[in-house]
């Protein structure tokens, strides 16, 4: 029983390029990164190697322009940690999912791109403080929410009698 | 004397050291347990490093041993002046990942209480910069008004400020028989008292200077800091997750995205200040047509989400806030991030805030609406 003349009333902004194209442009482009289609978005996994130089690009080639990065987070897998960039243009309205795995689990370290996006200075702090993945080039890379006693929490292996409790 | 007097003016020997001043964390203009370290020449503002983590609880590892009907009841306490809208994301996540359905009258009452939440937390924004600004008697007006949507809040789910309202679902509770009613009689009342908070400071000519033209932020900055809500869109950034990623009963409606220019203190206010014109419209459209049916589906009592990715955005009272779950299949979830809006919106402090003075600043962290919980997570 919705009302009538409240159908869909709301004009949506158009993504200039569909998903399939966007994956289409991008394997065409980058043929050695894995592609594929998300539940909702497309992924890309490129190599952390390659990070920095893929992360120029998909922001300044025109295309794309991926200008606005909306969230970043490390997630601790048994084999490597893996870095997650939300990535969303503002003026094509087309998103993308860029992860990036760190090379091994006991020295992890990937290259900043606090030059290309400047709010990733304070995700890369936080990745930094709660998963202990060292980011190369960044200009501040300290500590943000915890005081140097602390190990690095969000990993898994994190044993903590006191603050965490197991179920 | 007269010598030293005269070089003192005529020439800039004489120069004051920069000096280091913690404003916070009991600062009353910073609204909660925020640090920021100012570098100072004289009055003049040269670097501002925020230092958070005082209240960091530690959210998203708690939520890696809760269940999915448990993590929505830590949202709201993120960012508790938009806790209805940190539910709901999280519901949406779980509905859309299982690809439930909930019932139109679901989507019409979450909608309600967005805005109504928005509603709420804009008038304690407005009342409290009110009062960082120097004028006390906002702060009265302000917080008279919000008790009526707080009353609305308690007598349909029983808490005034962490709702624990929206449930992967639907919604824990039917709305209260008087529901409808107060709703209409609030906003019937609001459209009056709207234009007083204009009167009282808006186009009061000391506000207008404190405000104008300080601390700007221009689009492409916004864009860089990834600065959303109305301190994002003041500065041109369309960034409305209503309107451009549309949830709930938002496909509907009609309503206008509130973008503004120049993205200076006093638009930022002003963008506010329209978007509770704008939120008292959406109420008034949907109060009347809310369809009968259930207020919930039937969830699995262990709810688990397929292996995967999810990404969930809303639009609270703050900008976009995010969701992002990885799932390995079990009833817990693999890892969880938050993306709060307030995290991105205070690191662009620093940027906009070099060059004015301490009393600048408050204006801008004014016109920000940071809440620290919601930083600190």
């Amino acid at each position: 029983m919705i009302h009538q003349n409240m159908q869909n009333c709301t004009t949506l902004k158009i993504q200039s390029m569909t998903n399939e194209q966007l994956i289409e442009k991008l394997s065409a482009a980058y043929p050695d990164a894995v592609i594929k289609q998300g539940n909702q978005y497309p992924e890309i996994t490129v190599s952390f190697d390659k990070l920095h130089a893929f992360m120029q690009n998909i922001k300044s080639d025109s295309p794309l322009a991926f200008d606005y990065l909306v969230c970043q987070s490390g997630v601790d897998y048994p084999a490597h940690i893996q870095v997650v960039y939300h990535l969303e243009s503002t003026t094509h309205q087309h998103f993308l999912v860029v992860k990036v795995n760190t090379e091994n689990r006991e020295t992890p370290a990937l290259d900043t791109v606090t030059d290309i996006w400047p709010t990733a200075e304070f995700h890369e702090r936080e990745i930094y403080d709660l998963l202990g993945i060292k980011f190369n080039n960044h200009p501040d890379l300290r500590r943000l929410f915890l005081d140097d006693t602390w190990g690095f929490p969000l990993r898994k292996d994190f044993k903590d009698d006191i603050h965490v409790v197991e179920r | 004397m007269a010598e030293i007097i005269e070089k003192i003016v005529t020439t800039d020997e004489i120069k004051t050291d920069e000096y280091l001043v913690n404003m916070g964390p009991q600062h009353p203009s910073t609204h909660g347990v925020l640090r920021l370290l100012l570098k100072l020449e004289g009055e003049i503002v040269h670097n501002v490093e925020p230092h958070i983590g005082y209240i960091h609880s530690g959210i998203e590892k708690m939520t890696e041993a809760l269940s999915y009907t448990q993590i929505p009841h830590l949202t709201d306490r993120m960012d508790y002046l938009s806790s209805h809208m940190n539910n709901e994301a999280v519901s949406l996540l779980v509905e859309n990942a299982l690809q439930v359905e909930v019932p139109e009258r679901v989507k019409y009452i979450r909608t309600i209480f967005d805005e109504l939440q928005r509603l709420a937390s804009h008038q304690l924004w407005w009342c409290a910069s009110g009062m960082d600004l120097g004028a006390l008697t906002a702060f009265f007006y302000g917080l008279r008004d919000r008790e009526d949507i707080l009353d609305i809040f308690e007598e349909t789910c029983g808490a005034r400020l962490t709702l624990n309202y929206s449930v992967p679902g639907g919604v824990m509770f039917d709305i209260h028989p008087n529901f409808q009613r107060r709703v209409k009689a609030f906003v019937t009342k609001f459209r009056k008292t709207l234009p007083e908070y204009d009167k009282l400071l808006t186009g009061n000519i000391i506000f207008q200077n404190r405000t104008k033209g300080v601390g700007i932020l221009t689009k492409e900055d916004a864009i860089a800091y990834g600065v959303t809500g109305p301190t994002g869109r003041a500065s041109g950034f369309s960034c409305d997750v209503r309107k451009h990623h549309p949830y709930s009963a938002y496909p509907y409606i009609k309503f206008d995205e509130k973008v503004g220019t120049g993205g200076d203190s006093f638009m930022r206010w002003k963008l506010r200040m329209d978007e509770m014109w704008e939120s008292l419209n959406i109420i008034e459209q949907l109060i009347d047509n809310i369809p009968e049916g259930d207020y919930a589906v039937k969830m699995k009592g262990v709810i688990k989400l397929p292996e995967g990715e999810y990404y969930q955005r809303v639009e609270t009272a703050r900008g976009e806030f995010g969701v992002y779950v990885v799932s390995d299949g079990k009833k817990n979830p693999y890892r969880v991030k938050f993306r709060s809006p307030g995290f991105s919106n205070l690191f662009a402090i620093n940027h906009i805030a070099k060059g004015w003075k301490i009393a600048d600043l408050v204006a801008i962290m004014a016109t920000f609406d940071l809440v620290i919980p919601d930083i600190d997570r």
